[in-house]
């Protein structure tokens, strides 16, 4: 194992166009989701007269500020076939982008400190290879054996008692991935238009026939909204309500170190989840801050729980130092599932609700809402994350393997 | 971390309440005549607001009693407390007096002036709040 040189930058990323007076559609939100969604129009559904209006600069969101962690086991049929279809992308894009943006399939351990944790973990195994999601559950001295320096001596309060492994998850370079996304999207006509930001809608009855922006009004036939955090505020604008409330979720990482720790870890219990980034730090995450919040700054508090949990699980990391931390704004749901479909405004569609955990997601949910934008019907994977299951009662409970309490 | 004025313990961490989420959801009426869409209004969608907030919180390792509370979401500023069942306080903030550092706690003690007998509890006539409604 050593550090790993980062690839150079191709020589040209995107255009910084002006913004037409009309598209075929508008995606607001220039992050990871609303570039793989404009990607998807252009290429599979040949929609290339179309914008991403972002209001500050791409992926400076929660594209810039996530823990890059790429999995998919997750419980539920539902979740499962839609982040292992993300994984199977995940696995794909960098030669279909051409760009290599690190993808690095070095796994992902799922901690249990309790028999409660243990059982879960094994029924989530099993459900996994029923779904063909790779899978398996790790005794303790596998565990060890995988990331020595994890402490499986059972002195600590919460001691390792197992671990579910999914071999091929892993992490990748989020910074990359978007420009990966926006150079392609660029290249295939896609408008980027930067530092535009959306102030409201333009509507004939109940359809969505535009948006009005600081830089002007675009008409458009179809708006899909990729906002994440934000998506509430749009909503409202839109005039229609979310099942969603928007948390500060921070992160940290260390000071630059040989590599030390191979694979990805998280745990539920005592609520850490820590990998070393390809450059050498060590990349952590917190929980969500309790209350609602829209700052991109959280508590401290949560960051000291997790520095706890972090030196128990890892007592080399005793003597690394905190470098930066910051945080994000995250858009959660009551069952922690995402929302990808239709409104109840006429033509326009909603991508949020990936809460902790949109990362991963990326290329599934722009596949999806890609389809959704351009036929006006979900696709086969994300039909039952419609925005109508809090009505039905159709929820998909992931609040065991979403990994971040919420 | 937020510096909470509990309206009976004073000032302390946040570490010490627990959230509640958003004030002022009463219990629907008549729940047998609520229709799915009612329902899942009810127990699926709160408020998101940007901006100030009212919103729940439970000094949990303190007095153990519920409160309301305006805070911004976005600074963190706290506002105003006040008690439950008793209406949202007009929303004649102050300024930010301190420079915007919300969730620095010297700020929000400075701002949140929230002891019982604060001028958001001061201009509340609670004999417009339905009994109970929002607990």
């Amino acid at each position: 194992m050593s550090t790993q040189q980062l690839p150079e930058h191709p020589d040209f990323l995107w255009r910084n166009p002006e913004p037409k007076s009309s598209y075929d559609a508008v995606i607001v939100g220039g992050g990871g989701h609303g570039l793989a969604t404009a990607y998807f129009l252009a290429k599979n559904h040949g929609m290339t007269n179309i914008a991403v209006l972002e209001k500050g600069w791409l992926a400076g969101g929660n594209m810039a500020r996530n823990t890059t962690i790429i999995r998919s086991n997750y419980l539920w049929d539902e979740s499962a076939a839609i982040y292992e279809h993300a994984l199977k992308l995940w696995e794909i894009l960098p030669e279909e982008l051409e760009y290599d943006f690190l993808f690095s399939q070095r796994g992902v351990m799922n901690l249990a400190h309790t028999l409660g944790d243990v059982r879960e973990s094994i029924r989530r195994v099993g459900a996994n290879k029923l779904n063909g999601v790779d899978a398996e559950w790790l005794e303790p001295d596998q565990v060890k054996e995988l990331c020595p320096i994890l402490n499986i001596s059972d002195n600590i309060r919460y001691p390792v008692m197992g671990a579910t492994y999914q071999p091929r998850a892993g992490i990748a370079k989020h910074d990359h991935v978007a420009w990966a996304f926006a150079r392609k999207c660029d290249e295939l006509g896609v408008d980027i238009i930067q530092n535009c930001e959306v102030t409201g809608f333009l509507k004939d009855g109940n359809r969505v026939v535009g948006v009005k922006t600081n830089r002007g009004t675009i008409n458009t036939e179809k708006v899909g909204l990729c906002a994440a955090g934000h998506s509430s505020v749009l909503a409202e604008m839109a005039g229609f309500r979310l099942p969603i409330q928007s948390h500060p979720l921070q992160a940290l990482v260390s000071e630059l170190h040989e590599p030390v720790h191979p694979t990805v870890v998280m745990s539920n219990h005592v609520h850490v989840y820590v990998s070393q980034a390809h450059k050498g730090e060590l990349v952590m995450g917190a929980g969500v801050d309790s209350y609602n919040g829209y700052g991109q700054r959280g508590s401290f508090h949560v960051i000291e729980h997790q520095m706890a949990a972090a030196v128990e699980l890892f007592p080399i990391f005793a003597r690394a130092h905190v470098l930066r931390t910051w945080g994000g704004i995250v858009d959660t749901t009551l069952d922690a599932s995402p929302i990808v479909g239709t409104t109840p405004v006429e033509n326009m569609f909603v991508n949020c609700g990936w809460g902790t955990g949109g990362f991963k997601g990326t290329p599934a949910a722009g596949l999806t809402f890609a389809h959704t934008i351009a036929t006006g019907a979900p696709h086969k994977l994300n039909r039952p994350f419609a925005l109508e299951r809090f009505e039905t009662g159709a929820l998909i409970d992931e609040h065991g393997a979403a990994a971040v309490a919420h | 971390m937020l510096l909470i004025s509990c309206p009976n313990c004073g000032s302390r961490d946040e570490t010490e309440f627990h959230y509640g989420g958003q004030a002022h959801v009463p219990y629907p009426e008549n729940p047998n005549e609520l229709n799915d869409r009612e329902w899942a209004e009810y127990l699926f969608y709160r408020d998101n607001t940007k901006g100030t907030f009212a919103e729940r919180w439970l000094h949990s390792t303190g007095c153990r009693q519920w409160f309301n509370m305006l805070r911004d979401t976005v600074t963190y500023d706290i506002h105003a407390v006040y008690p439950m069942g008793t209406p949202r306080p007009a929303t004649a903030v102050p300024a930010a007096a301190e420079v915007g550092t919300a969730s620095v706690a010297a700020d929000s003690t400075t701002i949140g002036n929230a002891a019982p007998s604060t001028s958001a509890t001061s201009i509340i006539s609670s004999s417009t709040a339905p009994e109970g409604a929002t607990k």
